[in-house]
């Protein structure tokens, strides 16, 4: 029950970007992918990478309204790295079967779907960010990501003043959008 | 209404900052104007993925900042890189008389031919390849242009040497140890310029030709060391298509240029196993610079490029390095150097500028002298 609990507690600090709660997660878990992936063909790189994207997949799912975990944490990241590592694997066509795996995993299949349809729209944000090019790019992160209010960035950017500031940042938000709904499709 | 200011009531309004007076206001406008209730869904959905950017964003930041606080206080090891020992060696101390037999009778063979060749073919065109070390004169005219600045900073090129050649080079480890290109190498001496235009004087520890590669250090009271290094050198073969880029010393020594292009084969000129073809436009004095990938991970060495062909160039592979660095460890005289290699890059997540500011402090231009 205890330790029911302290997943619980832990998956509400991951929700909230919690440092200390990603940090436990890594603690306990990170050895555990770190010797899965190094004995499937991955390297120590590999193994971080595909631990954060699973970081981040329980982290959207924590989001959900909808959201109930039917097991440890533990085997909740074991499955989805598991999935993501295999993918890697065939992409790279060196897939060799079985895996040598000793946990215990559940199928993630519709909840990496949903990770994917998100990963492809985060990416196209990125893209669209990263080619609007400075200032814009760092004034509409200011804005949307960092939370930041017009005079602070106005103090920031060297405008005169937040209406400058705000004119400059609606030409920069039309471009972004033009280039991301140039991109985005809501169908698929 | 003004489209800015009608952006920042829609904002406002999905925002949920209006007033309940405003907000029924504003929804009977909606009502009414199939324009604007248009504007509203489009910029409910941009917020929405913005948001979701925003968050996925931040989850990435915190999470790749906890794996690199826990990995510098040591909470994992990665494993260590242990190149299997090979059995060359056994065959060879079985087989050596044998071996020293067929190889008299071969090389008998191989000089007769060559000399037959030789006698009968016309005289070669020149070599199809353009090895990318800097020519003497490309040095002495940027001296030249440099004057004022090398004689207010005496030069540590000794003063009656002569400079013989020269290229770009990288740190592998942090004691000062930097891998170029052995025909980089001409001279017998040779001292590295840091991209502050910091002069250090270098020995030459080894230099083997056939994979054209060479390992130099700095010995030098002036060597600051760094902490760490951020790159890791890739022990596996590249995908054909990768993205590339380099950072190398082609135009002289304080100013490292950058350049971008893609890996396109995985063999080098004829074929050659060794190495790499990359599309990039590689200059003399881009030998011996490193390519790495997008993740920053270090995947070969610049050496030549194609005389006819713009933009195609060569580079040694990466797993040559270990490969040099195993022979090195195996050698009686060289053993006790005792190098280790950066195991894990840090570099993975930053953009290309970040990346590039990082790099340079470990980019060497590399002049050769006698």
């Amino acid at each position: 029950m205890k330790a029911e609990l302290n997943e619980q507690a832990l998956l509400k600090g991951l929700a909230q970007n919690d440092s200390k709660a990603v940090e436990t997660l890594y603690k306990s878990h990170f050895a555990m992918i770190q010797h899965f992936v190094e004995n499937n063909n991955g390297s120590f790189d590999d193994a971080r990478d595909v631990f954060q994207e699973a970081m981040i997949a329980l982290y959207e799912k924590v989001q959900l309204d909808s959201f109930v975990l039917t097991c440890q944490i533990k085997t909740y990241l074991f499955s989805i790295c598991k999935h993501l590592w295999l993918k890697r694997l065939h992409q790279m066509g060196k897939y060799s079967s079985p895996l040598n795996a000793h946990e215990e995993s559940i199928s993630v299949e519709t909840d990496m779907g949903m990770f994917e349809k998100k990963e492809a729209a985060f990416a196209i944000m990125d893209r669209a960010l990263n080619s609007l090019g400075e200032p814009c790019k760092s004034l509409l992160e200011g804005y949307y990501i960092n939370k930041k209010g017009m005079q602070e960035l106005a103090n920031q950017f060297g405008y005169t003043n937040a209406d400058n500031t705000k004119n400059q940042k609606y030409k920069c938000l039309m471009r972004l959008k033009k280039l991301f709904f140039a991109q985005y499709n809501i169908g698929d | 209404m003004e489209d800015i200011q009608l952006l920042e009531t829609i904002e406002r309004y999905l925002s949920g900052e209006m007033s309940s007076e405003e907000m029924i206001q504003f929804e009977l406008t909606r009502k009414n104007t199939s324009e604007i209730d248009q504007m509203v869904v489009e910029h409910k959905l941009f917020l929405h993925q913005m948001e979701a950017y925003a968050q996925r964003k931040n989850v990435q930041q915190t999470s790749q900042q906890t794996f690199n606080h826990l990995l510098a206080e040591g909470e994992w090891s990665p494993i260590e890189l242990e190149l299997p020992k090979y059995k060359v060696i056994q065959l060879w101390t079985k087989y050596k008389k044998t071996i020293a037999i067929a190889a008299s009778f071969g090389g008998f063979i191989a000089i007769f031919t060559s000399l037959l060749v030789m006698y009968l073919s016309p005289s070669l065109n020149g070599s199809q390849l353009l090895q990318l070390s800097k020519a003497v004169d490309v040095i002495k005219k940027n001296q030249q242009a440099q004057g004022h600045l090398l004689n207010e900073v005496k030069s540590k090129v000794p003063e009656n040497a002569k400079l013989i050649s020269g290229g770009s080079g990288f740190l592998i480890d942090t004691k000062g140890f930097i891998i170029t290109n052995a025909h980089v190498l001409k001279g017998d001496g040779a001292i590295v310029i840091d991209s502050k235009g910091q002069e250090l004087n270098a020995t030459i520890i080894y230099s083997d030709i056939n994979n054209d590669l060479a390992l130099l250090k700095i010995e030098d009271k002036d060597y600051i060391q760094p902490k760490s290094i951020p790159y890791s050198i890739r022990h596996k073969i590249s995908d054909l298509g990768e993205e590339i880029f380099t950072l190398g010393f082609p135009r002289n020594d304080y100013d490292i240029v950058y350049g971008k292009g893609y890996l396109s084969a995985q063999t080098g000129y004829e074929g050659d196993s060794n190495s790499y073809q990359i599309q990039i436009s590689a200059n003399p004095g881009y030998s011996g610079a490193p390519i790495f990938n997008s993740k920053g991970e270090l995947i070969g060495v610049i050496s030549t490029r194609q005389k006819l062909i713009e933009g195609v160039a060569f580079a040694v592979k990466s797993t040559k390095i270990f490969e040099v660095i195993n022979e090195l460890k195996n050698d009686k005289k060289t053993k006790n150097l005792n190098l280790k290699l950066s195991k894990y890059t840090s570099l993975n997540s930053a953009g290309r500028k970040a990346q590039l500011e990082q790099l340079k402090n470990y980019m060497f231009s590399i002049r050769s002298f006698n």
